[in-house]
Parts: C-alpha cells; sequence; structure tokens
C-alpha cells in the first residue's frame, strides 16, 4: 500500500496487531490496518467476520486484548467513545442513535452542548449547520422532527452529528441496508464531497456492489482475520467473494426458467390498520401461481412486513385472501397461525431471531415450532413424542447440512446461516402449496446464501408457489421470476425481471411511477 | 456456547450464596454481642436434630414446595405471580367451606375435595389478574400484589362477619370435623412401625408436594402446554408467529399457578390449624418467589430449595426462642438468605462465569472451535 501525493503523511488511522477474544471465540486476530487521510477504505467481510468488533474497539466500546491504534501518527488510546469523539473519530451506526421526538438541531447538539443553557448552544448549532450543509451538500431542516423525516434524512443527520463534533474520520456501518437505491446514491455523493473536503471515510459493508462503486482501498475480513487489503480498482466482486468466503462462491442464481401453473395464492383489495390506526396496506391486489416465485422488492418498513403477518395468520386485515380458490379466514376463528399452517402456508419469516425461531430452545424443539400440534409429534393428547421429534429434527439437518447437525445444541448457538437452514428445513419439509419467505438470507454467511438460494428455486420446481419479500435488490432480481414492488402500503406495478432493472426497480421503490421517472 | 457447567450453575452458585449470607449473618449477630458458633449450632439442631425438629421443617418445607411451584409455572411464561399469598389465602378459604360444609365420610375423599375446592380457589384469584393482564395489559406484577390485599381484606371480613361460629370471640371458622383431620407424619409411619413425634404438624400433603413436584416437571418439559407456555416466555413475537395464542398462555399458565398456590392451604389450613384462621398463609407466598429463584424454576430445585427454606424457618423460630437473639434478628438472617439466594445471583454468578472461562480458555484450548459456517 503506497501514500497518496503527499508522500510524507502519516496514515489517518493505523491499527497494529489488534486481538479481540469473547470467551472462546476470536473476534479480532492481529488485525493491522492502514487508512490514509482523505481516501474512502472499505471493509467488507461476512456476518460474524468481526468488522463489527474492529469498528467497535476504534469506537471504544470494546477494549481490545492486545495492539495499538495511531491517529495521524500518534499513539491514542481509546477507553470510550469519548476519547474516540475527542480524537476525531465519528461513527454512524446501521441503528440510528436519534430521539424521535426531537427536532433535528436538538439532536445534534445532545451529548455536545456548550453548557448548562441550550439556547445559546442551539443557536450555535443552527449557524454551525448551515455552514455544514453549504460545505458538504447535507441539506437538512433543523427544525423538523426526526420521526417526521424520512431514513436518508435521518442518516444525514448522523452524519451532521459527526461533523459537529469535529470529526476527521467517519465510520458508517452497513449504512444502505435501509436506504432505496437512489437514496444510497445520494449518500455516496455525499461521501465523496466529504473525501474531497480531506475526511477519511471508512465503509462497513457486505455489499460487494458498493465497495466496487466507492472506495479506493479495500480490506477483506473472514473468521476474525484480515485476510487480504487491496485496491479496489485491481480486483473484481467474484476476487472479493472467494475471499470473503475462502472458496469460490456462484454470485448468480443458477435456475431454469420458470414453468406457471393455476394461481395457488389471490389477494384481493387487503388493507391492514396497525394499533396507532396508521393504514400499512392501502388495498394491495396480487397473485402467486404454482412454480413460481413472486418477489416482493422494496424498502423496509413499507408494508412488506404486514404483509406477511397477514398472510401468516397473525395480524388482521380486510379484503380477501383465496389459496387454491377457497377463502381464507382473515378475521375469524381460523385465522391464527395454526390455520394457516393446516392450509399449507408455510412461512419463513423475516426476523428468525425474534419470531421463527425460541433462541433458547434446543434445535429439536425449534424443528417443530408452529407444527408442534401434528399428530406425528404426540405421544397421547397431553404429551408430546419427543424421541420422535428428536429423530425427525436429526433427518431434517442431515438434508439441510446444519451444521454442526447436533439437534440438542440451542438455536442461538448455530451461525446466522444454520440458523436460516433450521427454519427452512422445518418449513419446506412440510411440503407446503404455498411459501412464504421473508428476507431468506439477511445476516447469512454467502457460502449458506447459495444453498438457500438452491431450495427455494427446488421448491419453486415441484410446482409450489413462492412469495419472497427481499429488501436485497440483487436477490430479488436473481431469485424472482416476477417482481412487484412496494411502496407506502401499495404496490407501484409488477415487472419482469429480464424486462427491468436496478434503476427503474430503485425509481418504483422511492413511490415514482413510471411516467414520472 | 455453555459458560459454565451445569453443576455450578445448580449448586456452586447457590452453595457460594449461602456461605456469604451465613457469613454477613454471623457479623450481624456477632455485633449484638452473641456468638456465631453456638448460634448456627442451635439453628441447625433447631431445624434438623430430632424428629420433632424435622416434623416442623417439613411442615414449612410443604408450604413452601407449593408456592415455589407456583411462581415457577407463570415464570416459564414471564409472569411473575407476586400474588402467591392472595391465592393460598383463597385457597384456604376453598379448603374451609369444604370442610365446614360438606359431609365427608373419611379423610382419604376429603383431600381430593380440598384439593379441587384450593386449587379452583386459587385459580380464580389467580385469572383475574391474568385476564386483565391478557386483555387490558395492566401489568401483572401490579395486578396480583393488590389482589393479596383484596383476599386478606375479603378473608379478614368473611372470618369476622360470616364464617365465626356465634358466640366466639375470636376470627376464625369453627373446628373442621373429625373425617376431614388430616393424617400427621406420626399416624402415617405408626402401621410402619416408626415412631414420629406427636406433635409436629408435618402432614400427608407433604406427599401430595412431591407429587405436585412430578407433575409439574411433566406439564413443563413433557407435554405440549409445556412447550408452548415455555415458547410464550422465551419469546412472546415468536409465539405469535407459532399460531400460540398469548391469551390462551397467559390464562391457563396463571390458572394452574394460582392453583398450585391454593393448594398450600391443605397444608396449613386443613393438616395443621384444621380450621381457618387470619393470616394463615404467613408469608409463605412470597417466600414461594425467593424458592423458585433458588431453585432455578426447576421442581427438583425448588424441593430442595424449599426444604432448606423449611430449615431456615424453624431453626430460626428455636433460635429466637433458645437464646435471647430478638427475633427481629432471626428475620434479618432469614432476609439475608432470601437476598443472596434470589435477589443478589448476578453478584455470584458474573464472577464465577468469568472464573470458569478462563480456566477453560487456559485448560481447552485446542477443543474450543467455532461453529462452522458454510
Amino acid at each position: 500500500m503506497t501514500s497518496p501525493a503527499s508522500g510524507t503523511a502519516h496514515p489517518a488511522i493505523e491499527l497494529r496487531g489488534i486481538s479481540k477474544a469473547f470467551g472462546a471465540v476470536q473476534a479480532n486476530k492481529d488485525i493491522s490496518i492502514r487508512v490514509m487521510p482523505g481516501t474512502i477504505h472499505g471493509i467488507i467481510g461476512e456476518n460474524g467476520a468481526g468488522k463489527s468488533t474492529l469498528m467497535s474497539i476504534l469506537y471504544g466500546f470494546y477494549k481490545a486484548d492486545a495492539g495499538e491504534i495511531f491517529i495521524n501518527g500518534s499513539k491514542t488510546l481509546i477507553p470510550d467513545s469519548q476519547a474516540a469523539i475527542a480524537a476525531g473519530i465519528g461513527m454512524v451506526f446501521q441503528h440510528f442513535k436519534l430521539v424521535e421526538n426531537f427536532t433535528v438541531l436538538e439532536n445534534v447538539v445532545l451529548g455536545a452542548e456548550d453548557s448548562g443553557l441550550l439556547r445559546p448552544s442551539l443557536a450555535r448549532a443552527r449557524r454551525e449547520l448551515k455552514s455544514l450543509a453549504e460545505e458538504y451538500e447535507l441539506n437538512v431542516d433543523p427544525d423538523a422532527l426526526i420521526e417526521d423525516i424520512g431514513v436518508g434524512m435521518q442518516q444525514r443527520v448522523e452524519i451532521l452529528k459527526a461533523l459537529y463534533r469535529k470529526a476527521d474520520i467517519l465510520i458508517l456501518d452497513e449504512p444502505t441496508g435501509v436506504l432505496t437505491p437512489a437514496e444510497a446514491d445520494q449518500l455516496f455523493r455525499i461521501l465523496g464531497r466529504l473525501k474531497e473536503e480531506g475526511k477519511t471515510i471508512i465503509l462497513i459493508t457486505h455489499k460487494l456492489r458498493e465497495i466496487m462503486e466507492i472506495t479506493e482501498t479495500v480490506s477483506v475480513m473472514r473468521r476474525g482475520e484480515m485476510t487480504a487489503t487491496v485496491k479496489t480498482a485491481e480486483t473484481s466482486p467474484p476476487e472479493l467473494a472467494e475471499l470473503m468466503v475462502g472458496r469460490k462462491v456462484l454470485l448468480r442464481v443458477d435456475k431454469k426458467p420458470a414453468t406457471p401453473g393455476a394461481n395457488v395464492l389471490e389477494v384481493r383489495d387487503l388493507k391492514v390498520t396497525d394499533d396507532k390506526g396508521v393504514r400499512r396496506l392501502k388495498g394491495i391486489s396480487f397473485d402467486v401461481r404454482a412454480g413460481e416465485i413472486l418477489g416482493i422488492a422494496g424498502v423496509a418498513g413499507n408494508g412488506q412486513s404486514e404483509l406477511l403477518e397477514v398472510l401468516g395468520g397473525y395480524e388482521k386485515a380486510s379484503g380477501t385472501i383465496r389459496l387454491n380458490g377457497e377463502l381464507i379466514d382473515l378475521t375469524g376463528k381460523h385465522s391464527d397461525g395454526q390455520s394457516r399452517r393446516h392450509r399449507g402456508i408455510a412461512h419463513v419469516p423475516e426476523d428468525r431471531q425474534r419470531e421463527g425461531l425460541i433462541m433458547d430452545y434446543m434445535a429439536w424443539e425449534n424443528a417443530v415450532f408452529g407444527y408442534h400440534h401434528e399428530p406425528e409429534y404426540q405421544k397421547s393428547r397431553l404429551f408430546m413424542d419427543n424421541a420422535a421429534i428428536r429423530e425427525d429434527a436429526a433427518a431434517k439437518m442431515g438434508r439441510f447440512d446444519v451444521r454442526p447437525p447436533d439437534p440438542k445444541l440451542s438455536a442461538k448457538n448455530f451461525s446466522g446461516g444454520n440458523q436460516q437452514k433450521i427454519v427452512l428445513a422445518r418449513e419446506i419439509e412440510r411440503n407446503p402449496d404455498l411459501l412464504l419467505i421473508g428476507q431468506p438470507t439477511r445476516g447469512v454467511d454467502i457460502g449458506a446464501i447459495e444453498f438457500i438460494h438452491q431450495q427455494i428455486v427446488a421448491l419453486r420446481d415441484q410446482g409450489k408457489a413462492i412469495l419472497l419479500v427481499s429488501v436485497e435488490l440483487d436477490e430479488i432480481l436473481s431469485l424472482s421470476d416476477r417482481i412487484a414492488v412496494m411502496f407506502d402500503g401499495q404496490i407501484m406495478g409488477e415487472r419482469l425481471p429480464s424486462e427491468t432493472d436496478a434503476k427503474e426497480l430503485g425509481l418504483l421503490m422511492a413511490g415514482m411511477t413510471g411516467e414520472a421517472a | 456456547m455453555q459458560k459454565m457447567p451445569q453443576w455450578a450453575d445448580v449448586v456452586l452458585i447457590p452453595l457460594i450464596s449461602l456461605i456469604l449470607a451465613a457469613v454477613l449473618s454471623g457479623l450481624v449477630i456477632l455485633a449484638i454481642g452473641e456468638n456465631p458458633i453456638t448460634a448456627l449450632t442451635i439453628m441447625i439442631d433447631g431445624a434438623m436434630g430430632s424428629k420433632y425438629a424435622w416434623g416442623y421443617t417439613l411442615y414449612y418445607a410443604t408450604n413452601f414446595i407449593f408456592t415455589g411451584l407456583a411462581v415457577s409455572v407463570a415464570f416459564h411464561a414471564r409472569m411473575f405471580n407476586i400474588g402467591g399469598e392472595g391465592q393460598a389465602t383463597l385457597g384456604g378459604l376453598g379448603v374451609a367451606l369444604c370442610c365446614l360444609y360438606l359431609p365427608w365420610p373419611h379423610w382419604t375423599l376429603a383431600i381430593l375435595g380440598a384439593i379441587v375446592a384450593s386449587a379452583a380457589f386459587g385459580a380464580i384469584w389467580a385469572l383475574i389478574p391474568a385476564w386483565l393482564q391478557a386483555k387490558r395489559g395492566s401489568h401483572i406484577v401490579i395486578t396480583t400484589i393488590m389482589f393479596n390485599f383484596i383476599a386478606a381484606a375479603l378473608l379478614n371480613y368473611l372470618l369476622v362477619s360470616v364464617l365465626k361460629p356465634v358466640g366466639s370471640m375470636e376470627p376464625a371458622t369453627g373446628k373442621f370435623p373429625e373425617p376431614t383431620h388430616l393424617p400427621n407424619f406420626a399416624e402415617m409411619l405408626a402401621p410402619l412401625g416408626i415412631s414420629f413425634s406427636r406433635g409436629a404438624p408435618a402432614n400427608v400433603s407433604f406427599i401430595i408436594a412431591i407429587l405436585a413436584c412430578f407433575a409439574v416437571w411433566a406439564l413443563i418439559w413433557k407435554t405440549r402446554l409445556g412447550y408452548e407456555i415455555r415458547a410464550f416466555g422465551h419469546s412472546e413475537s415468536a409465539a405469535k408467529y407459532a399460531g400460540i395464542s398469548p391469551t390462551k398462555i397467559i390464562l391457563i399458565s396463571m390458572s394452574i399457578s394460582g392453583a398450585l398456590a391454593g393448594m398450600m392451604a391443605l397444608n396449613n389450613v386443613m393438616g395443621e390449624a384444621e380450621r381457618l384462621v387470619l393470616n394463615a398463609t404467613e408469608g409463605a407466598g412470597f417466600i414461594g418467589i425467593a424458592v423458585a429463584l433458588m431453585g432455578r424454576s426447576h421442581p427438583l430445585g425448588i424441593f430442595l430449595a424449599a426444604l432448606l427454606f423449611g430449615a431456615l424457618y424453624q431453626g430460626g423460630a428455636i433460635l429466637s426462642q433458645d437464646t435471647s437473639i430478638p427475633v427481629q434478628i432471626v428475620l434479618v438472617i432469614q432476609a439475608l438468605v432470601i437476598m443472596f439466594t434470589g435477589a443478589l445471583d448476578n453478584m455470584v454468578r458474573v464472577p464465577l462465569e468469568k472464573v470458569f472461562l478462563a480456566f477453560n480458555l487456559s485448560s481447552a484450548k485446542p477443543a474450543t472451535k467455532p461453529t462452522a459456517a458454510e
């Protein structure tokens, strides 16, 4: 690695030999990295590779077991986040740390007040924000409430918070996870602008596309180790993927064209209003046919979750849903999850840790979760046949290559990918007519993604109907046979993957219809 | 990855907690100018030194098994049932009505009737807060505490104005009829040729308590209902996904919990007092919380913890009776044990986990491999 134009410059950040263990797990192993000032440096790796741990050490959340940190050439101790801020480091977290019912201005000032009196701080912050906005094209209304502004704007507030605290080094943790493609492009423009002004940026992500698009150098992490640091211009996505996983991976899904049959699911005018009276689904209609995958694209929070919950039987709705031509009870006695499962609807939920699994249950207990009423798992009217369930679980875990294949291990002790395989095995092996699947590969390592995608396609090829919800546009584009885009509780349009691209879908995801674009 | 071996979790932590409580109690006794070693000897002797002592220890333990099981069943569904006291009070009412107003020919039948009555009364008393929680979101901790007061007031009224025999000065029911008297240990063991202290109150309901331990174990770990209760307790959102009705689980688990608390009345009302008096529960409902915590909500643990607390109660009573240590200090000792074993669990647990972790790392380094993920 060579330094840019200014040959004598110190790296903005240098880490030497950082190690950190949590119990027996070595989260970071002897990691060294140099980031030159005024550059964008990407850190890429699978979930659990140790990226977040490394950044938490840099931001003072964790104390490294060994190693040193140098900021602008001088050795710096960072025992807490105050010290990190003092050293000029700012962090934009994946989950924003904003007070929803405070204004932008109040959030920026929070924790950095000049004195006990608020008014002078706010006045100074207002002036400062104005100049920052001009300098970096970071326009935000300082008096808007956080809850009233969009996710992209909220992220800008996080960046402004860091800049207001005089950060020269910005760390962004998976910043595009909640953004539309257009918002992501805007973010990248802002980051480019910050770089021009001499800021140093570290971008943590698992998306190869983003790395290729805006970074100068990229470091790859795998299982706690830094496996490579390369110039972005001199590498390619397949090479990076291989470095991340440690073997060659198929980035595209291999599938035959679909041969759709009759409608399995018919949804008409589906409406959902939540507890606060907000309308989450505003009358949506669509069909899913046998032997096809309908992909629902959209930015998180535009009604996709509610759609899955209604179909899965744990959210009330109005409208009609037909399965194989027969009406499904949406509000009455048979509107619960058990009834849906009996009708042949299987559901891999979006959040496997909160919904799909009981993390403290062992794998075998999880392998029948939701189907624990089925007669083959009962010994008598009251008692479950635990021995049979264990045997059944071991077989399923073998067929779905769950590692380690130990039915007595608690769900929380499996990696994300293997947890997902347990859920998938449970749902697919019931041989459903319709599979609902939300965020099938969120938090799943690349190696397991391949396997999960193959399973979904195989189920389709058996003539089953699949409703896929994902915020990963790449996943939607490569898996779906038909794509519907959701925005603000409505379906903005349907497209065929062969006749559309990320750009068009991105516009639909932002609520713009074809004519406006 | 297991942080600690199970034996450390189940045995070592309670043991260390107990020793800490004993040391602190010793200091308290020293501070009032008594000899802690003598005090400890008197307590142990008073709780376990004779058949008479065991007869009392097991009597108290029976109460604590029922209330401990009650707390644990609710806790598996993540419900904090603080209302064991009130439910046991109502259970006592059920037993009293059952024994006083129905003509029982023999105690074997009377106890079956009393089980039904006490369980039903306790369950109904728990069901009202459960319903308020499930349907109205009223916090179960608050409502069950309030229901303790309501139960006490209700019983007060009934004993003073309704159930008191004509001419009696005391707020208590009349003596239960002879055929409802439960055999105590002396009467139970006599046919086997074993003699037991005649004055000790431990009785046949101790056997019922042990059966209840087995029943709760089977319920929680072997039945579909137990599976659903635990699932709901671990994750309400996952339970909803699986089609488990939160309302159903809250109502059922709280009813079972209340029924168990109510069944405590078999021991203290039917077995010992043989009539219903004011404040018959003597705080056993609250001790049940500590017993369930110390017993890790497992019936075996609850059984052992109940024995310990039973011994502590009986030993403490003897201590204040035989020495000049005032009864308030005995209460302090009991409170210290409850505090260390129940509330301050993490104070011992966290450092101990670190010790085990350090030990594991140094001894088993090559064996620890992160779970394969591919």
